[in-house]
């Protein structure tokens, strides 16, 4: 610390000479930084453990890369594509998913998508299934006529002839060369010709020469192409006849020869074939899902979290019979205001008493409201799973004493009634303690002095000593509708259909479903829901003046 | 019961009685549920009600044997291993990082004061369901979901927001004149810290900690997405068991738990008791 003592003309100094205010400044820079550096540890750990995977999960409700990703020939094709045209897309734009998929159905990712896109339109996921199966024979009447043609056109080496780069065919014949099994065989490269000169062909060729490498750990120059390389190919020949001016040699002359014969060859469209392995390639809601899911975001998990979807025709409401979400919102708040009330009912008075006590009794009963607050939260529901049971204890004692007949026991259990029940008890110690620190401050004066101004016990509770208590009721009902609406675990235990939260129900598409993007969607709705009521909460107490126990 | 004054109505004392008779009740639905599954769980067969044996209190109708399934059955041990394990390293995770968080927000100039406070309670207020998908989605990129550090660090961090409150609020009687005292006295930072500020803030350093104990102890929703099968912990497997077969052993734990709580709940009360006396507050 520096000293403040000299006092000359008119500049305060510091005893050492330096200026007071930048020796003051110093030291409170130092003080910041010291407070900074104990909370910088806590603060990282919160950041890379907590905040990271919420931001992430916020990423995740939006995120579509999977459409652009699998489909990269399809998405640009179809942005050519009119949606409202009335029309099926071009046939070039069946050439490009017939390329995208016969490459990702090598690498089996055709599945993911289709399970991706099913949640957009059902029967997508079985589509792309069946298509994935079939599309490596697409094409398969152009190979069999260029191999009648010429059989080196089934030759894998006049192919990689015909496609690999000068620099690749030199690489790979040099590791071949080597011989050594530990090194991998240089990744295939496409020459700047077979990209001019044959420009389809050249781009599933190398498609095909990297599933080969990757996925399969063979050679291309060991691999006969697939069927749709040929219908590539053939299309590219149609495209461009003079293709064989680019090459030289005996790939020349192929190629000539090739480009004289192909008009006179049997054809058949990419669109054709498609429609042959399943009639719904024909149906333009399929292309129209595609089209609007193409790109890297969609918002597409919140309109499906709030029961609505995107069509043709804009976004919509999906049919009354298949609407659940918003219905489980709406549950989910009806629920937790029940609940809050519960609370506040049954806490109010006992946290009135609790303040009204001696202190030593009081602390004698606060250890009543302490003890379920500091219980295990599963033996709590497993308490009252026990208890609401049909042959429970609750019916049974309903039962001895005549309030209801042994075979008209009630049904508490698997319901909303449940649910209410089981939280209140679990949430109750919440709505007490905060009512308990507040009345506790309430000077008794203010009600005495009522009643001796003539105030009915009524009026002087309703009218002075109530509306004392507002705040408390204010953060208790806060505290415990935060803590319900984001409740899990009680709800799925006691809950059955009629009485689970939206929690569940994110739940169940994180780990049944493995609809990841709708649960972040949901999960970020919740979330924001819990956030205005925090900043309620805040307004209202403070988050400094949490207080537990 | 305290005297009632001679003066009141009969309608007062009706009242006056009636209201504590409407408490009691309300007391009764707080602590029943929790205390009648001790009785239930000596239970000689497999019904979670009291048999006619029970309730005449003939021996025959009271056994150990869910006690004893729970001592025997390899689910049940791994469990309570897993439990053992995950929640001391998460409690000293949250505990060394809380408190000198804890210390370094209590000084008295700290810049950001209320967005760093934000994001360092906020573990507590994002529903527990949210943190998991999050976590889940997030652990699973990194590698560490299904992991014992996995669960480790998220039951880390949802105890920190419990220390950090507890010890805040142990600072806020701290003298800092203390502080000063021992430095003049030629104590570096390092020994005022553990001679002088430690001893004092201690209780809430282990309130805190028990806290964040009992965070780790009783999580499930986090531990069911971020652990895998080999990270099954106690409240896991009476979830597991409440969800499908329910099994009468879950009883016996609950009422050992519940022995726990109240143990626990006693070493807090002492605690605040000592807190305190010590910063010469009167005992409450």
């Amino acid at each position: 610390m520096s000293d403040t003592t000299s006092n000359t003309a008119e500049k305060l100094t510091t005893s050492d000479g330096k200026p007071l205010k930048a020796s003051l400044a110093k030291a409170l820079r130092r003080q910041k930084m010291r407070a900074l550096l104990l909370i910088a540890p806590l603060l990282l750990f919160v950041l890379i453990s907590f905040a990271a995977p919420i931001v992430d999960m916020l990423f995740r409700s939006v995120q579509n890369e999977i459409v652009p990703e699998t489909l990269p020939r399809t998405v640009t094709a179809l942005e050519s594509w009119d949606p409202a045209s009335g029309a099926l897309p071009d046939d070039f734009v069946f050439a490009a998913l017939r390329d995208d998929l016969v490459i990702a159905a090598e690498r089996k990712q055709h599945t993911r998508l289709g399970s991706r896109l099913n949640y957009e339109l059902t029967g997508m996921s079985s589509l792309f299934r069946k298509t994935g199966r079939r599309v490596d024979d697409f094409g398969e009447i152009f190979t069999e006529q260029f191999d009648d043609l010429n059989e080196a056109w089934v030759e894998p080496a006049t192919w990689v002839s015909l496609m690999a780069s000068e620099d690749w065919i030199a690489a790979q014949a040099e590791w071949a060369a080597a011989d050594d099994d530990s090194v991998a065989e240089p990744a295939f490269a496409v020459s700047e010709t077979a990209r001019e000169a044959l420009p389809r062909t050249a781009e599933i060729y190398a498609g095909f020469a990297d599933v080969i490498q990757t996925e399969d750990n063979d050679s291309p120059t060991e691999e006969e192409p697939w069927n749709p390389v040929y219908a590539a190919l053939y299309d590219d020949l149609i495209a461009n006849p003079d293709a064989a001016s680019f090459y030289s040699g005996a790939t020349a002359a192929l190629l000539t020869e090739a480009a004289a014969a192909v008009p006179d060859f049997k054809a058949t469209t990419a669109r054709e074939e498609f429609i042959e392995a399943d009639e719904d390639w024909g149906s333009l809601d399929v292309w129209q899902t595609l089209y609007r899911f193409k790109g890297t975001y969609t918002a597409g998990y919140y309109l499906a979290a709030l029961d609505a979807q995107m069509t043709a025709d804009g976004i919509e409401m999906v049919p009354d019979d298949q609407r659940i979400y918003l219905l489980l919102f709406m549950r989910t708040l009806i629920l937790s205001v029940v609940i809050t009330f519960s609370c506040l009912l049954l806490g109010y008075p006992v946290a009135f008493l609790l303040s009204h006590l001696p202190l030593r009794s009081a602390n004698l009963l606060m250890i009543l409201v302490l003890l379920p607050f500091w219980t295990s939260l599963l033996v709590r529901t497993s308490a009252w799973k026990v208890l609401l049971q049909q042959q429970g204890v609750i019916n049974d004692v309903l039962v001895y004493i005549g309030l209801v007949s042994d075979s008209g026991r009630l049904a508490l259990i698997n319901n909303a009634t449940g649910t209410v029940i089981a939280m209140t008890h679990i949430l109750l110690p919440f709505m007490i303690l905060p009512l308990y620190s507040v009345m506790k401050t309430i000077s008794p004066s203010y009600v005495r002095a009522a009643k001796s101004l003539g105030a009915t016990d009524w009026t002087a509770f309703w009218r002075i000593y109530f509306p004392q208590t507002v705040p408390g009721i204010g953060a208790g009902a806060v505290l415990v509708f935060i803590l319900s609406i984001g409740y899990y675990i009680t709800p799925e235990l006691v809950g059955g259909t009629s009485g689970i939260f939206i929690s569940n129900r994110i739940a169940y598409h994180i780990s049944s479903s493995l609809n990841w993007g709708l649960a972040a969607a949901l999960g970020t709705l919740l979330l924001v829901v819990v956030l205005l009521c925090f900043v309620i909460y805040d307004k209202l107490v403070g988050i400094d003046n949490v207080k537990l126990g | 019961m305290a005297k009632l004054p001679p003066y009141l109505t009969t309608g007062q004392r009706v009242w006056h009685y009636g209201f504590r008779v409407i408490c009691g009740l309300i007391f009764f639905f707080l602590i029943f549920p929790i205390l009648v599954i001790i009785p239930l769980s000596f239970n000689a067969t497999d019904f979670f009600t009291f048999t006619p044996e029970m309730l005449s209190f003939d021996p025959a109708g009271y056994s150990f044997k869910h006690y004893h399934d729970f001592f025997t059955n390899p689910d049940w041990q791994q469990a309570l291993r897993n439990s053992v394990m995950i929640a001391p390293a998460a409690t000293l995770l949250a505990t060394g990082f809380g408190t000198l968080a804890a210390i370094g927000l209590s000084q008295s100039h700290v810049p950001y004061r209320g967005a760093i406070m934000a994001i360092l309670i906020s573990p507590m207020i994002v529903p527990l369901i949210i943190s998991a998908a999050g976590m889940y989605f997030f652990y699973s990129r990194l590698g560490i979901q299904g992991t014992y550090w996995g669960v480790v660090l998220a039951h880390a961090v949802l105890g920190t927001p419990f220390v950090i409150i507890t010890v805040t609020a142990t600072l806020v009687g701290f003298d800092r004149s203390l502080e000063r005292a021992a430095a003049s006295l030629g104590a570096n930072p390092v020994t005022t810290f553990f001679k002088v500020q430690m001893p004092l803030i201690l209780p809430g350093v282990i309130s805190g900690a028990l806290f964040a104990f009992i965070t780790s102890f009783d999580e499930v929703v986090v531990v069911l997405f971020v652990g895998s099968a080999s990270q099954k912990t106690l409240p896991w497997q009476m979830f597991t068991g409440l969800r499908e077969q329910i099994s009468p052993t879950i009883l016996a734990v609950a009422s050992i738990l519940v022995t726990i709580s109240i143990i626990l709940l006693t070493v807090l009360e002492m605690l605040r008791r000592r807190s305190e006396k010590q910063r010469g507050l009167s005992p409450g």
